[in-house]
């Protein structure tokens, strides 16, 4: 896929959010210009915020946990958002969540409470819209490797998304797109050292 | 220059990695060695009955509890998968966080000895018996499509439409609805992550006894589990039990069983809960 002339084209700096309307049949590419960085993402149907993207229905419809070409991403009310048609990394979480600061407590201890995480990201986001909280559901964490075992263990491992790798999402319905580029700096989600990402929009072909 | 100089970039990175591993030994090698071994069946309510519920299959049923209060959910009518969500009653934009409680607690195996976070770094509520060990976080419930598709006959009592209506009775609307756990539902991860059922993992008088950490809006769906291969929706009534739980000591086996979950109880603690 050539990412020739799209309609939009921002990089996304280190630790920052973004959002952005993409309509049914455009596609939205994020590459991981420098590799190994989550960047944590979730969908709202453009004209009914309250459906949003769901990471329960999301496996529950391709009986698998992980998200990667051909995957549904699948909306709270049953519906298909948008599917993913192209990653060039393999393989991407949606049961480990966003980081927030409170969370990182528990995980890192309380002394991590002060630094920034994707749940800010998120509310600042949403909030542009006259969403709140209770509107930011788990979401999908691209690029960010989380292996689930059959005995249950889970945890975040070093990226396997190298400099340049890419995921397309081609929407479904009209969805509004909400990105926190995560600045985790206590797991190896982002390498130890959030980097910026790039965004791009494309119409149809 | 022998003077102490500020980290560098690759120090602090590297420092961070290594906290960062000595947490991951911690919570996958030590903390389940420490977990005890799953209740046995018949175990007798560790308090007085406050309110015993039988909740038909398909249906759904919402209660409050008390911080201290303990409900018991059991198969006692046969095989059944049970889907929970929660809410703070003082504030209900804090919920079930299913994300952040197998993440933080390192594992997607609840089981006795275990808790289930909010989305504010809090315990909700413990995991103080349970029979089973085999719940499932990353699946979800029926909706009314999957049903249609999955079961012949119908229409079928679905867990999306259980909680909508929940929701709804408990002032609160689908927004509010969180992603949410299922019991007695032995759900497996294999390679590539396809997910697998295991019948055997669940059977007749298991129980799980969760006990609240805050006060809390409680409600539980029993509808099939999407991913039960059995053909007919046919899902057994589920015996519910809400019960005065005795205080937890200072060395409870939830409130101690990982560093994770006495972080998340001191956050408890800081919120006066």
């Amino acid at each position: 896929m050539t990412d020739a002339n799209p309609i939009l084209d921002v990089t996304v700096p280190a630790q920052a959010p973004w959002s952005g309307l993409v309509r049914r049949g455009q596609t939205l590419r994020i590459t991981d210009t420098e590799g190994c960085q989550a960047v944590d993402t979730l969908f709202y149907r453009a004209d009914d915020l309250g459906e949003r993207y769901s990471s329960q229905d999301t496996v529950r419809m391709q009986g698998a946990a992980y998200v990667t070409v051909g995957t549904p991403l699948v909306s709270s009310e049953g519906r298909v958002m948008a599917r993913v048609t192209a990653d060039s990394c393999g393989r991407h979480d949606t049961s480990a969540g966003a980081c927030s600061c409170e969370s990182n407590t528990v995980r890192f201890g309380h002394a991590t409470r002060y630094l920034h995480a994707c749940r800010e990201n998120f509310a600042l986001e949403v909030a542009k819209y006259g969403l709140t909280k209770r509107d930011i559901p788990p979401n999908i964490n691209f690029f960010m490797n989380v292996p689930i075992e059959q005995n249950g263990d889970l945890a975040i491992v070093d990226g396997v998304s190298a400099p340049g790798d890419y995921i397309e999402i081609t929407a479904e319905m009209d969805v509004i797109c909400v990105i926190s580029n995560c600045p985790q700096i206590n797991n190896p989600c982002n390498g130890f050292n959030p980097t910026p990402v790039r965004v791009t929009i494309r119409d149809a072909d | 220059m022998t003077t102490a100089s500020p980290n560098t970039a690759e120090e602090t990175i590297a420092e961070n990695r290594r906290r960062y591993e000595a947490l991951k030994r911690a919570g996958q090698d030590q903390a389940p060695r420490a977990l005890p071994p799953p209740s046995p069946h018949g175990l007798p309510l560790p308090g007085a009955v406050l309110h015993a519920e039988t909740l038909p299959g398909g249906w759904y049923w919402t209660t409050h509890l008390a911080r201290g209060e303990g409900l018991r959910i059991a198969l006692d009518h046969g095989p059944a998968s049970v889907a929970l969500v929660a809410w703070s009653a003082a504030d209900p934009s804090e919920r079930l966080n299913t994300a952040d409680t197998v993440k933080v607690q390192w594992t997607t195996a609840l089981q006795k000895g275990r808790v289930l976070f909010s989305d504010m770094g809090r315990v909700m509520l413990s995991l103080t018996e349970d029979s089973c060990g085999a719940h499932d976080s990353l699946a979800g419930g029926s909706n009314a499509a999957a049903n249609a598709a999955r079961y012949p006959g119908g229409p079928h009592r679905n867990t999306r439409d259980n909680l909508v209506l929940a929701a709804l009775k408990a002032g609160l609307d689908r927004r509010d609805i969180p992603a949410l756990v299922s019991f007695f539902a032995p759900v497996s991860v294999g390679p590539e992550g396809r997910l697998a059922w295991n019948e055997a993992g669940r059977r007749s008088g298991d129980f799980v006894d969760l006990r609240a950490e805050m006060d809390l809006t409680v409600t539980l769906s029993n509808c099939p589990h999407p991913l039960d291969p059995a053909p007919d929706y046919a899902p057994n009534p589920v015996a519910v039990t809400r019960f005065r739980a005795p205080p937890s000591a200072a060395d409870d086996l939830c409130r101690t069983a990982t560093p994770e979950a006495s972080r998340g109880f001191e956050n408890n603690a800081l919120a006066g809960q």
